[in-house]
């Protein structure tokens, strides 16, 4: 198992190396080094920069190094939980982030726990009332919640809430919380206002889910060791619990990492449309206005996010799947 | 196979005839090649054949978008900025017209500063059709003034509401569809290009190419594709004139999209390589290509077309969301994400619920394109009936 584990977890710094390298490209991509927006921000505000001055930046940002070196330095940074500088704010990532990364930890984390349980009870019903109506019913609403993308969901809901009651349901806590030190009635405010962001972006990722687990379930429940333990006489919630639900349980774990990055992106799109305190609005702007820093750091972050959940997902299996670190000895 | 006939002949052997002697449904099921197989099955999936026509349609009608719509891309209307919907009707006056539309009257609210439309229903105008209408350069290029319906002399005919410069919904919705709908084909067709080259190669060669391949598409499988995408596409200069960002966005949507395929050549290939008809191809002494192209290949071919299918829509999804957000195409470029970036301020479309439209065709042609895919991929499995 410890063997298991630390193989895994080479193989996600890994990942995260070469995630970071990607995004180092992505943050050079735009025509110019930063300090050439820089400047160019700094004169649209009507002021001159002296050449000695853009020569102290060139240096003190190490612009003059290698590309190499630049990125070894950014990567040194973000280790010691320097994030940059954002131009846009002239202030350091970090200041500018405040609360969004917490907030956006917990969005990402409510949306995955509410797939779960709301996937799971109603998989098992749509596996074992195979062909009802009820099975039908769920079957039609899935295939409707992964087509409707969960930008529009988001449109018409915040639509409707403002035809019917007239009020916005954007935000993630009420007004007078905003800026607030963290208190008892904030944290009940945002759990009251969490539910229609998670509900929107979990839709399409439950409408897989039960999708999948009722198939899984299905093909566990036509297994003969089922009609053995029917034959047996077993009560039938037995005949479920014990058996087939383990098994069909396995590939419903294994799932978290192929939803996690839906999820991720879908709290991005979300959180723009219904102007979330969490990094998604925020990346858009720094994107929009190439604050490629800020930009970076968001990106690396939501990179963290997905990477780390998928390894919970795998660790996760292991424990409950002991073939699958027999797999990885006989691999080695 | 139970009203065939047996005996034995004593003419040569004679497969065709062979064939022949059967019944007519055997024989057509022993003539058919593996294309039209998938076909009859696929045409026993309902849904989806009615879905392909759908989609068959739209295809067509972004030929003749500029037809088919009843004003031009940009055309203005100062008059009637966010005019909502106009009814068609079919009575006037409980006698029968036939298609019509009442002049719209604009007047100021004083006290909401809210722009207000009435119907004059003392004057019906009819509608007309295959007239000749605004002037437009067909394809851009040919001169000509014909359309499928025209505004009433005098009138003016919304269907479907304007925008905030007055430009008519519908029409901009038929334009749009010229952006949308090619865009994802052209998207799919480079992470085709792409997943099979690259996962042909990692599958022939194995080794190193293969174990490369391998991480590289774990690694570009575990991030957030949207944030990305959308780092990559605030990377385009904006110097770029709207042909090269159109391309430069499918270029963007196919990076993130070719793993998937990758990996699904890549196993084929390795599946398949161990086959006995890939070894007796081998003895009879056929080269590595022609065991590829002739003998490998074919086998999942049309797995592979069915599952590019179903990333069709979650390509058109993808761009529909990057403009949506400002950072895919941008005007003049006109697709449906373009025209939804209008809807992005909730109080605009609290007032005016039109502009919202343009989720009706994405949703439908995603629906369309999920369950043709779906009906594909369940038609190319010779073997699972």
């Amino acid at each position: 198992m410890i063997r298991y584990l630390l193989s895994r977890l080479v193989t996600m710094a890994l990942t995260l190396v070469a995630i970071s390298v990607l995004v180092f490209a992505i943050i050079q991509l735009p025509p110019g080094d930063y300090l050439t927006s820089y400047i160019a921000e700094i004169q649209a505000q009507g002021e001159q920069v002296t050449a000695e001055r853009i020569a102290f930046l060139r240096e003190e940002y190490g612009l003059d190094r290698p590309l190499w070196e630049q990125y070894l330095v950014w990567a040194t940074g973000l280790l010691h939980g320097d994030l940059g500088y954002s131009f846009e704010y002239s202030q350091p990532v970090a200041d500018v982030v405040g609360e969004r990364m917490p907030l956006t930890l917990l969005l990402n984390a409510a949306t995955v726990l509410f797939i779960y349980l709301v996937s799971f009870p109603i998989g098992i019903y749509s596996a074992t009332h195979q062909y009802s109506w009820t099975d039908h019913g769920l079957s039609f609403l899935g295939f409707l919640g992964l087509a409707t993308p969960n930008f529009l969901l988001a449109l018409i809901l915040l639509y409707l809430a403002n035809v019917w009651f007239g009020t916005s349901i954007g935000g993630l806590m009420a007004p007078e919380y905003i800026d607030e030190p963290w208190s008892l009635g904030k944290v009940g405010s945002v759990f009251a206002h969490l539910w229609v962001p998670v509900l929107v972006i979990g839709t399409a990722g439950t409408a897989g889910m039960i999708r999948r687990l009722r198939a899984n379930l299905l093909d566990e429940l036509n297994r003969q060791y089922v009609i053995t333990a029917r034959a047996k006489g077993l009560p039938e919630r037995t005949i479920l619990f014990k058996y087939p639900l383990r098994m069909a349980l396995n590939p419903f774990i294994a799932d978290l990492g192929g939803i996690l990055p839906q999820i991720v992106s879908g709290s991005v799109i979300i959180s723009a449309v219904m102007s979330l305190p969490t990094t998604g609005p925020m990346l858009l702007s720094s994107l929009r206005s190439q604050d490629m820093y800020l930009a970076g750091s968001f990106l690396m972050f939501l990179a963290l996010l997905t990477v780390v959940g998928m390894f919970i997902s795998d660790i996760l299996l292991a424990v409950l799947d002991p073939r699958i670190r027999l797999g990885a000895k006989s691999a080695r | 196979m139970s009203d065939t006939t047996h005996f034995v002949s004593r003419e040569p052997f004679d497969p065709e005839a062979t064939i022949a002697a059967g019944s007519v449904v055997s024989e057509r099921y022993a003539k058919a090649s593996q294309a039209r197989l998938i076909w009859w099955r696929f045409l026993r999936h309902k849904v989806a054949v009615v879905c392909l026509v759908f989609l068959a349609l739209s295809y067509a009608s972004i030929l003749i978008v500029e037809f088919l719509s009843p004003y031009e891309l940009q055309s203005r209307h100062t008059d009637y900025i966010f005019a909502p919907p106009q009814a068609v009707h079919l009575f006037h006056d409980g006698e029968f017209v036939g298609p019509f539309v009442y002049p719209l009257d604009y007047s100021l609210n004083m006290e909401t500063l809210k722009r207000e439309y009435a119907e004059d229903t003392s004057r019906p105008l009819p509608l007309r059709f295959f007239c000749s209408g605004e002037p437009y350069r067909f394809w851009g290029m040919i001169p000509a003034d014909k359309h499928l319906v025209c505004p009433p002399e005098g009138g003016t005919f919304f269907l479907l509401g304007t925008d905030r410069l007055g430009r008519d919904m519908l029409s901009r919705i038929t334009y749009g569809a010229r952006i949308s709908l090619t865009i994802g084909l052209v998207g799919v067709t480079l992470s085709f290009i792409l997943g099979i080259t690259i996962g042909g190669l990692a599958g022939y060669f194995g080794g190193w190419i293969d174990a490369t391949v391998q991480r590289t598409t774990e690694i570009l499988r575990s991030i957030p594709e949207l944030p990305l995408w959308l780092a990559l596409s605030a990377a385009l200069p904006v110097t770029w004139s709207p042909l090269l960002i159109y391309f430069g966005i499918t270029l963007i949507l196919a990076l993130l999209d070719w793993p998937g395929l990758a990996r699904a050549v890549r196993s084929k290939l390795f599946a398949l390589r161990e086959e006995d008809f890939v070894v007796a191809a081998e003895m009879l002494g056929a080269r590595p290509r022609r065991i590829i192209f002739r003998h490998l290949l074919p086998n999942f071919m049309s797995h592979l077309i069915a599952s590019a299918s179903l990333s069709i829509p979650t390509m058109i999804l993808a761009e529909t969301a990057l403009s949506f957000l400002g950072l895919g195409l941008r005007p003049p470029i006109t697709s449906w994400g373009v025209l939804l970036s209008e809807a992005q301020n909730i109080e605009a479309v609290a007032l005016y619920p039109w502009l919202l439209l343009p989720m009706v065709p994405v949703v439908l042609v995603v629906l369309a394109f999920s369950f043709v895919g779906d009906g594909l991929r369940d038609a190319v499995d010779p073997y699972q009936h």
